[in-house]
């Protein structure tokens, strides 16, 4: 038995969901393989926090790209996607780190990005559960919040409207225009987009792409708490460096006035349990910005991991070996965001039409290539 | 030496003073004046269901920590509690 | 910032309830530093707290508890009551959080350990139907936990119902404390008990007979293949209907208390590693569970009641201090009751026609208020947490997974720290491992 599509993609975590959506309205045959509950990878892990972030500029562009269009898809997104523009407040502990505050501000400036500076009782006056002696920060309205296992569920629902299938099996091998499922049938097609995230190399040899683990923290409701996502400004040092442990003060309001918790990075460590010294080493990050939060209560810890390339930009197209296979995946920290971006610059390159923004920088080959030649 | 023990401790619930037994949880002292612990996600009065510390219906604030469980805490001389926090 | 108070002991025991009550006083025997740790301000556990007993009493039961507990105040043992385990931080390590009572101070706690000794007990099993969260519907065994507690029930019309022994027990306790029981309804039928468990004459007082009590139900009914199917009221409680499959009947009430028996308590033995087998702890004839120097008593290992309790505490006890000999004539007994745990799971086992108990309408989840309709399309625990919040709450799932257990066939196994609910402060705490400074007393 075997049956053909015009794309087979593998993995329906928000990624997968995003490329099945957009391929499936541009009119191609989709069937989307699945091995598990749709969304519970890394998509049921993770923060949700719709953000443009500056570590390099191709990650600008990406992650300004995706904020549009979760901003355009907003209306649609129904209830239980828990879809919020807070905005967030990147928070500067001193002068030195509003030093970066300007930076900032001038580089997503140069994009069209409005932001505002925040001075100490500006700063106040908007989180007053903040430390008092914090220096200020930047905030960026456009940034959201949301819950990304049913944005992912939305967003596969979406595709089988437009007549996408879905096959609730796991892919075993895949290769030569074909994808083995691990009942023994057979799917075939010359596009196989390998959107399994982490688990991704299972598929496709010698990726270059590491685990990265992180921490999560969730408290009982207590809304009003913080009202924007708040995210230190050393964040950007944590989520660029390539090898130290680090933590990081990452506090978002959730929609049901809950606090979710980040954010913690560790390389290397690929067992799923909660790691208490580097948790104890976050939570105490989070006391020292929110004073006040030492009252509330934790009602579970759980970690996830990212699928983290050496530049921290995700694997979009083809894969040199074989012409059949496509990667969407090596999202690290920001496949949430960049979902949707990703399906509209893979879509552009099968119909081969122009991309709002350029596909160069995300290309595997980009990588590939660089560790040829090493 | 011992003290003698009082036979009845005054709480104040939301503001108001309630006197019950020495002894009697918080839930009690809530269920006797016919009072609800919390308001749900969909705004619906909850008591205590359990009353073991397992279910978590019984959530109120004490002396100004929120989330303690009123059935697994007694009433001291003068304890604040505040309901549908 | 929270404090860390640390101590050490050669055996730890975990659930003050008689199983615990009995592992720790064995265990203390020997000069062995023994603790026994316990969230409620008082040891005693669902069966004896908030009672005195009098070896003097007539009632068999009585003189047991009174025994139990001279036992535990006589034997040199650590008492940290309100104390609430919530994480292990490492091989040997508990950490718990102050509740209230005598140890009445926020703060993180750690509880090393050469021996550990589960005693986590059991819940009720709760299962909605529409109306079930009306305030004053409660579980039966929660109904007289709040009795004990301090209140007032005398005058109050109560309806039982649910299943299992515990209502009888709960009635009587009812009655003697002044309320008017209208009735108590279990789910199972008279043919069920009578098949499995109580010989051709199952009546209530045989029931209560088998559970050693001899506390007097007089002629309040007691109606078989009987079970709730609504709750009615504006907020709070006002009547309840009640089933036999054939007819309905409403009846005015102040509380009810409703539960459909007990489930254990295995979240903790889960996050330790200790392996389950149909959702009770797998233990040796040691009471030793898959996990070296961890032992498990009491209900989380079979819903045996107060006797296997006891002896299994004791089984425990003398096993953790070394003294396997001596447990020999107690494995015997214990192996006696084993048929007793087997018989009453069956004789309680419960209807399908439950399954319909809740309607579209009826919340399933309390903390996230997620109702059957939005649930009952999914099969697996982790899909309906994940896309519906059932299971997300404070509580994380033990009252709507076991609930969803029997109605839709979850499988709701997923502990995490913390185990229960816990203070930011406490979590945030670093637990500082390598001195260990003792205490007694
Ligand atoms: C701690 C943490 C915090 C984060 N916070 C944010 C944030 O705030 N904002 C943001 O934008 N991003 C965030 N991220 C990143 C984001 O969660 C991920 O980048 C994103 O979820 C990746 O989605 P995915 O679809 O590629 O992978 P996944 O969600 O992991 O999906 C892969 C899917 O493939 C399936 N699969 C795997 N193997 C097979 C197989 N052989 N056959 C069939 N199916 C298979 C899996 O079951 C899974 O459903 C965070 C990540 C972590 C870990
Ligand atoms: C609600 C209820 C009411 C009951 N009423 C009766 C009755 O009236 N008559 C009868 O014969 N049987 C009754 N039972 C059954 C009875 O509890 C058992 O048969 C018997 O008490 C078993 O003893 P145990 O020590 O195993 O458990 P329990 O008596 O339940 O004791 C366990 C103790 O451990 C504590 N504990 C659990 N986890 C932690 C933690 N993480 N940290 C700190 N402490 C913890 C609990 O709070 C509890 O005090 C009832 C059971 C329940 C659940
Ligand atoms: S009533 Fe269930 S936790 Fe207090």
């Amino acid at each position: 038995m075997s049956s053909s599509y015009d794309a087979i993609i593998l993995g329906a975590g928000i990624v997968g969901a995003a490329c099945a959506l957009e391929c499936a309205r541009g009119g191609m045959r989709i069937a989307v393989v699945e091995g598990d509950v749709v969304g519970g990878g890394a998509t049921a892990a993770g923060m949700g926090h719709i953000v443009i972030m500056d570590d390099s500029m191709a990650q600008l562009e990406l992650t300004r790209y995706s904020q549009l269009l979760w901003a355009e898809l907003a209306p649609e997104l129904p209830e239980d996607t828990e879809y919020e523009t807070t905005g967030t407040i990147w928070v500067a502990a001193d002068q030195q780190e509003m030093e970066e505050v300007y930076r900032k501000q001038a580089v997503y400036g140069q994009q069209g990005i409005v932001t505002k500076v925040l001075d100490r009782p500006a700063l106040r006056k908007m989180e007053p559960n903040l430390h008092p002696g914090l220096a200020g920060g930047l905030l960026v309205p456009s940034d959201a919040v949301l819950y990304p296992p049913c944005a992912a569920r939305y967003l596969l629902e979406q595709a089988v409207r437009h007549d996408a299938v879905v096959v609730p099996k796991k892919a075993v091998r895949i290769g030569n225009g074909r994808v083995e499922l691990n009942d023994g049938a057979i799917l075939e097609s010359q596009r196989i987009v390998n959107a399994t995230g982490t688990a991704a190399s299972d598929l496709t040899a010698d990726l270059p792409m590491r685990k990265r683990k992180g921490h999560l923290v969730i408290t009982d409701r207590a809304p009003g708490f913080v009202r924007h996502q708040l995210v230190e400004l050393g964040y950007l040092r944590s989520a660029g460096s390539s090898t130290a442990d680090s933590v990081a003060f990452n506090v978002q309001p959730r929609k049901t006035g809950q606090m979710l918790i980040g954010s913690s990075r560790q390389y290397d460590a690929d067992h799923k349990e909660v790691d208490r010294s580097m948790l104890v080493r976050m939570l105490q990050r989070v006391q020292q910005y929110l004073p006040g939060i030492a009252d509330l209560s934790v009602i579970r810890t759980w970690t996830g991991f990212r699928a983290s390339t050496p530049d921290k930009l995700p694997l979009i197209g083809p894969y040199s070996d074989d012409p059949t296979i496509f990667l969407a995946t090596g999202h690290e920290g920001l496949g949430i965001t960049t979902s949707l971006a990703t399906a509209k610059l893979l879509m552009n390159y099968f119909t081969g039409s122009r991309s709002a923004i350029p596909l160069e920088p995300y290309l595997p080959s980009r990588i590939l290539l660089e560790a040829q030649h090493a | 030496m011992h003290e003698p023990q009082p036979e009845t401790v005054q709480i104040h619930i939301n503001g108001k003073s309630v006197r019950v037994a020495t002894g009697s949880t918080v839930a009690v002292a809530l269920t006797l004046t016919e009072q609800a612990c919390r308001i749900s996600v969909r705004h619906e009065e909850r008591g205590p269901l359990c009353a073991m510390g397992i279910c978590m219906e019984c959530r109120v604030t004490i002396d100004g920590v929120p989330s303690r469980l009123a059935c697994q805490t007694l009433c001291q001389p003068n304890m604040d509690v505040r309901t549908h926090g | 910032m929270a404090s860390v108070r640390q101590h050490s002991f050669d055996v730890l025991i975990v659930g003050g309830g008689p199983a615990g009550m009995a592992a720790s006083s064995t265990a203390a025997a020997h000069g062995h530093k023994v603790a026994i740790v316990d969230d409620n301000p008082s040891l005693g556990g669902q069966i004896w707290r908030g009672r005195s007993f009098s070896s003097a009493s007539k009632r068999a039961a009585d003189k047991t508890a009174a025994a139990w507990y001279r036992k535990v105040q006589n034997a040199q043992i650590t008492h940290l009551s309100g104390l609430r385990v919530f994480d292990s931080a490492q091989a040997g390590v508990l950490l718990a959080e102050s509740q209230d009572g005598p140890n009445s101070q926020y703060g993180q706690w750690e509880l090393h350990y050469r021996k550990l000794i589960l005693a986590t007990g059991a819940q009720e099993r709760f299962l909605p139907f529409p109306g079930w969260t009306l305030r004053n519907v409660l579980g039966a065994g929660a109904l007289q936990s709040m009795v004990k507690s301090g209140l007032p029930v005398a005058g109050k019309r109560i309806v039982v119902a649910g299943s299992g022994p515990l209502l009888l027990a709960v009635a009587a306790y009812m009655r003697a404390h002044g309320a008017q029981v209208v009735e108590i309804c279990e789910q199972a039928s008279m043919g069920q008990l009578a098949a499995f468990a109580f010989g051709l004459l199952a009546s209530p007082e045989r029931i209560l007979q088998g559970m050693q009590y001899k506390l007097q139900l007089l002629g309040t009914p007691y109606r078989t293949g009987c079970w709730p199917v609504a709750a009615y009221g504006t907020q709070r409680l006002e009547t309840v209907v009640l089933s036999d499959g054939r007819r309905t009947r409403e009846i005015p009430c102040d509380y009810f208390a409703c539960g459909f028996h007990l489930v254990p308590n295995v979240e903790l033995p889960a996050l330790l590693g200790c392996h389950l087998k149909n959702g009770f702890v797998e233990v040796d004839p040691l009471q030793q569970t898959s996990v070296p120097d961890i032992y498990c008593v009491g209900e989380p290992t079979g819903i045996g009641g107060l006797e296997q309790a006891l002896v299994e505490g004791e089984i425990a006890g003398l096993a953790s201090t070394g003294r396997v000999e001596q447990a020999q004539p107690l494995q015997r007994e214990r192996k006696k009751m084993q048929s007793f745990t087997e018989r009453l799971e069956k004789a309680f086992a419960l209807r399908p026609e439950l399954r319909r108990l809740p309607d579209a309408q009826t919340i399933v989840c309390r903390c996230e208020d997620v109702t059957f309709s939005q649930v009952r399309e999914y099969a697996s625990w982790r899909a309906v947490k994940l896309h519906t919040r059932c299971g997300m709450g404070p509580c994380q799932g033990r009252i709507c997974g076991t609930a969803g257990e029997f109605l839709l066939g979850w499988n709701a196994n997923s502990v995490r720290p913390p185990i229960l609910p816990v203070r930011f402060q406490t979590m945030a705490v670093a637990p500082a491992i390598q001195e260990i400074k003792s205490q007694n007393g």
